[in-house]
Parts: C-alpha cells; sequence; structure tokens
C-alpha cells in the first residue's frame, strides 16, 4: 500500500561505498525486482529499505513520510529470508504468531490472522509442526506466511527461492506470483541474482550493477531496449550475442548485440558464414553453437527440428530490426 | 586374525578397566570407609565388610554440617544465576553487537581468568572487606562469579556467534528489542551452552576451598569443602576419617545427580540443535 521514493540514498562500511546514490520510484502495488551480478548491493539495497541497516545518506520515503531513522517494526514492512529464518524451537504458528504478540494483539486476533495467512498458503495442517519437520517449500511457505500475518505494506523478498531445488523453485515462483495477484496494493521488492526469476515476477526491475542503477524498466523493456551494454548481456538466457572488431565496425558500432532467436539461418543473402561446433537440444529449442571467426561462438536459436550435423558450413542473418549496436562505452546507438 | 581380533579388543577393554578404576577407586574407597569405625577405619578392605550408618547419623547431627550444606548450595546456585545472567547478556553484545575496542574487551575477559587465586586473594579480602560481606554467603558468591565469567562469557559468545543472523533480523523485523531477542529467540536455543557452563560453574562454586576458607570466620557461614577439612575428632590427635568420608560421600551425590541428569538434556539440547536455517 505504498509509495517508496529513494532519493540519492547512499550507502559505506567505512571506506567502502555500496551504495552509491540511488534515486529511484517504487509504485504502489508494484512488484519490483532488483536483480544484479552478487556483489552489485541489491541485497544491501533492500536492507536500507527494510531498516536492518542504516542509511548513510539520502532519503527513503513511504507514502512521502521520512522511514530514515525508524526502526523495521515500525515501517509496516515483511520480509521473507533466504535461509526462511524461522525460529527453531517454536512451532509454525507461534513463528507466524511472534510478531503479532510482541505488538499486543489479542490471542482471537491472533488466532484468526494466522489461520488466514495459513489457509492461503495450504499449511493450515502444520500449525503444531516445528520448524525441522519441514521440506524446504514448507518452510519457504511458512516464512511468507510469517510475513502475510504482519500485514504489511510493503513486501521484502531476499532470494527465498535460491535455497530450493529446481522444480521446488518453479512451483514457489508461481506461488509468489499469485500471492501478488491475490494482494493487490501490497508493494513487494524482490532481490535474486537470477534473471529469469526477474523477468517472469516482475512488474519492473532494476538492474544494479556496482551500487549504482544501471536501468530501470518493465521485463520486455530491457529485453527490447537495453539501456547498456551490461543490461543487454545480463537480462535473456541464452544471453546476447556480442560481436565486437570487423564485424561490429560492419554495423558502425564497437559493439553488436544479436540475440539469438533474431539470427535466421540463410543459404542466400547471408552476413555471417561458419561452421557448427555443437548444439544444444532442450526439447523445444535448439541452439546451434556457429564458429564466425569472433571470439566467441554465436549462439542461433533453429527455428526447425532440422538436424545439423557439425562442422557443416551454414549462413546467418540477423534480423535488420533487431539489432543492438553500441559504443566504446556500453551506450547504445540508436 | 580373530585371534588378534580378540587381542586387541581384550587389550582395548583392559584400558577402559584400568582408567575406569583409577577415575572410580578413590571414591569407592570413601564410600567403604564411611561405613566403618573404630579400628576397621585402618584395616584394608576392598569389599564391605560391614553396614554401619553411625558415621551419617553424627555427621548429620553435627549440628552445622546441615546448615554448611545449604550455604553451599545457596552460594552455588546464586552464583550459576548471577554469572549465567551477566554472561547471556554479556555474550549477546560481544557476539552481535559492533562496537570500539571489542576484541581488546574479550581478550580482558579471557586474561582476568589466568590469575591464580592465590594473587587476588589480598586484594579480593579488601575488597569484601570494604563492601562489608566479610563472612556472608555474598563475599563467596561475588569471588566466584568473578572467577567463572570468564569462560561462561567465552563459551557462550562463541557459541551466539553461531547462531544464524537472518533469525536474529527476522525478530528484529518482528519488532523484537534485544532484550526479547535475548530471552524469547536466543536463550531456548542456548540451552545446551547454558546447561553445559552452568553446571561447570556449579561444581566450581561447590568445591571451591581458598575463598571459602579465607572469607569466612564462623561455623555457620562456612560451605561444605571447609566445613569437611575443619571436622574435628574427640581428641585433637584424632583424625574423624569415618565422619570425613560420609561427609565428602554426602557432597558428592549432589553433584552426580545433577550430571546425569543434565547429561540428558546436554545430549537432547545438541541434537535438537541440529536445525538448518
Amino acid at each position: 500500500m505504498a509509495n517508496i521514493e529513494l532519493r540519492n540514498v547512499r550507502k559505506s562500511f567505512g571506506a567502502f561505498d555500496v551504495i552509491k546514490g540511488i534515486d529511484l520510484d517504487i509504485r504502489k502495488g508494484e512488484f519490483m525486482v532488483f536483480v544484479g551480478p552478487s556483489g552489485c548491493g541489491k541485497s544491501t539495497l533492500l536492507r536500507l529499505i527494510a531498516g536492518l541497516e542504516t542509511i548513510t545518506s539520502g532519503d527513503l520515503i513511504f507514502d512521502g513520510e521520512r522511514m530514515n531513522n525508524l526502526v523495521p517494526s515500525k515501517r509496516g514492512i515483511a520480509m521473507v529470508f533466504q535461509s526462511y529464518a524461522l525460529y527453531p524451537h517454536m512451532n509454525v504458528f507461534d513463528n507466524m504468531a511472534f510478531g503479532l504478540k510482541l505488538a499486543n494483539s489479542t490471542p482471537t486476533e491472533t488466532r484468526k490472522r494466522v489461520e488466514k495467512a495459513a489457509d492461503m498458503l495450504q499449511i493450515g495442517h502444520l500449525l503444531d509442526r516445528l520448524p525441522r519437520q519441514l521440506s524446504g517449500g514448507q518452510r519457504q511457505r511458512v516464512a511468507i506466511g510469517r510475513a502475510i500475518v504482519r500485514d504489511p505494506r510493503v513486501f521484502l523478498f531476499d532470494e527465498p527461492l535460491s535455497n530450493l531445488d529446481a522444480a521446488l523453485r518453479v512451483a514457489t515462483r508461481l506461488e509468489i506470483a499469485k500471492l501478488h495477484h491475490d494482494m493487490r496494493d501490497v508493494t513487494m521488492i524482490y532481490v535474486t541474482h537470477d534473471q529469469v526469476e526477474a523477468m517472469t515476477l516482475a512488474d519492473r526491475i532494476c538492474v544494479l550493477r556496482d551500487g549504482v542503477v544501471e536501468q530501470v524498466g518493465t521485463p520486455s523493456e530491457l529485453y527490447e531496449r537495453p539501456n547498456s551494454l551490461f543490461v543487454a548481456g545480463f537480462i535473456g538466457s541464452p544471453k546476447m550475442n556480442f560481436l565486437n572488431g570487423r564485424l561490429a565496425g560492419a554495423h558502425g558500432c564497437h559493439t553488436l548485440g544479436i540475440r539469438s532467436e533474431h539470427i535466421d539461418i540463410v543459404d542466400e543473402s547471408a552476413i555471417w558464414r561458419g561452421g557448427v561446433i555443437h548444439a544444444e537440444e532442450l526439447g523445444s529449442d535448439n541452439y546451434l553453437f556457429v564458429d564466425i571467426g569472433a571470439q566467441d561462438p554465436i549462439v542461433v536459436r533453429q527455428a526447425g527440428k532440422r538436424q545439423i550435423p557439425y562442422g557443416t558450413k551454414i549462413g546467418l542473418r540477423p534480423v535488420a530490426d533487431h539489432l543492438h549496436r553500441f559504443d566504446e562505452r556500453g551506450t547504445p546507438i540508436r | 586374525m580373530t585371534i588378534m581380533d580378540t587381542i586387541k579388543s581384550a587389550g582395548f577393554y583392559l584400558a577402559v578397566a584400568v582408567i575406569v578404576l583409577v577415575a572410580v577407586f578413590p571414591f569407592y574407597y570413601a564410600i567403604l570407609t564411611s561405613f566403618e569405625t573404630g579400628t576397621a577405619l585402618f584395616e584394608v578392605n576392598y569389599v564391605p565388610s560391614s553396614l554401619d550408618w553411625s558415621n551419617y547419623a553424627t555427621i548429620l547431627n553435627n549440628g552445622t554440617f546441615p546448615r554448611n550444606v545449604l550455604n553451599s548450595l545457596f552460594v552455588a546456585a546464586t552464583t550459576v544465576a548471577f554469572a549465567l545472567f551477566l554472561a547471556v547478556t554479556a555474550s549477546y553484545a560481544l557476539a552481535r553487537v559492533r562496537f570500539r575496542g571489542r576484541g581488546l574487551l574479550l581478550m580482558t575477559i579471557l586474561a582476568v581468568s589466568m590469575f591464580p587465586q592465590i594473587a587476588v586473594l589480598a586484594g579480593l579480602f579488601e575488597l569484601i572487606r570494604f563492601l562489608n560481606i566479610y563472612n556472608t554467603p555474598w563475599a563467596m558468591i561475588l569471588s566466584y562469579t568473578i572467577f567463572t565469567l570468564p569462560f561462561t562469557v567465552w563459551v557462550l559468545t562463541t557459541f551466539m556467534r553461531d547462531l544464524p543472523l537472518e533469525i536474529e533480523e527476522a525478530a528484529i523485523v518482528d519488532g523484537a528489542t534485544p532484550w526479547v531477542i535475548i530471552t524469547k529467540v536466543f536463550l531456548p536455543l542456548l540451552w545446551p551452552a547454558l546447561v553445559t557452563t552452568g553446571l561447570l560453574a556449579f561444581i566450581g562454586a561447590w568445591n571451591e576451598f581458598l575463598f571459602a576458607l579465607t572469607f569466612t570466620s564462623s561455623e555457620t557461614t562456612r560451605t561444605v569443602p571447609v566445613a569437611i577439612a575443619l571436622l574435628s575428632g574427640a581428641t585433637q590427635h584424632e583424625t574423624p576419617w569415618g565422619t570425613i568420608m560420609a561427609a565428602s560421600v554426602l557432597v558428592t551425590v549432589p553433584l552426580i545427580a545433577l550430571v546425569l541428569i543434565f547429561q540428558r538434556k546436554i545430549v537432547a539440547g545438541l541434537t535438537a540443535g541440529g536445525v538448518k536455517g
């Protein structure tokens, strides 16, 4: 239920600057994902918003109210941690009720809210269990339930899926997406290093790098119009192909980027030619790795299921509308 | 091959038997002696020859001995309570609060435990006279707490450092103050460490002799070790071995009981601590 504004927010640990002046608006009810490589400051930024770290300078504003000096419990936030962080000696009910009890909620009210949250997450039958008797996925649900019970205006997730195995990760991702649909007016901020999670969950993504914002936008904006070489390379799987030197020079730029699905395999009118050195079959897609004389082999998504033997020379032609051209500093030429 | 195995396991159990014998024999002999009177005391025997409870009757009707036991209980229990309270709060700060000079402070605390008792005896005596607690249980409680704290603080600090940081942060987000975090979140997780350090502090206070001898003057304020050492016989030249042994057995039994009770708790606590996250 909160508009969050960050105004030139900075954080230093001693002489080491982690967050180097961030300006960002997060809209009411939005699902915002902070994404970036490890050490980019995304978790620190989340912890600044949570109030677990103090802001060195700048303003953090929720709905026009400055939050810098408020303790976490007074900010109206709830947080889901990477390691679940359940209290090991309390059962699921007490884990979820702990915050309410500290806030002097009445027992009936507490029970009502815990049971409502437990029903939402289908963990009603686990309320008497201890965390160690639960599976990883159940623990994460309890952690989410504990956050829901607090009825927060801002929901913070710190890499909540990274301790789960691949299948569970997809399932829990879906749960979180559903949660966002059910709690339309709660602002959610989600930190991850996994760009697939970012793309699938976010209303908007904020790409961070070395403590500064590289680009903020919807997943498709970031995918289609990356504002820098870094974002272009970070968003999308498989990674965007980058060509340098002569191959890029031919298109009037320092670095030429092209995604694997925007390259056609053609016999005539080919721009690049090279031999197939490897192929990855993923069932739905085939990715060909073609050596066209660039630094790395270029990855091409193959439309049909035509088998191409290794070593075959093929011709490639990029789709002209989807070429990304960057200058020496990594800024796009449009 | 099988013969070698038999010899090996025989040797192993022989070694175990020797260790157990060396460890338990003195106490066993004390029990034997406590049931003997008169000249039987000075005859060497390894199996009970008589079951004479008169030494126990003597010591329990001695007048001050039951009082001494109560003194010991009070002193040891209060010492444990003080030491654990101070150590838990201190170790939270030392393990979790970032402040300047934390490492130095930890080293200083460790250094305190290096002083021999006898080196600080005179100074401590002055302090106790100054505080006007000479010849009261508080004299012993104060000095035992001082000597127990370094160890307790160190053990609990290491233990507390290993507790996951995210649990504490979750509690902060839930609105817990440091005091609530310590009492509601950390204490239940610290049980194994608390039991271990508490038990060691209790045993230390229960057995201590030098301070107890120095800081008390009247029979009614003495603790058990001093009381036993000062037991006297009918004449000045007689050492009442029978009653001494009966008293020793009486004061050892509570310790053994405590260790046996809490040993289970320690094991239970340690396995319960194996929770990931």
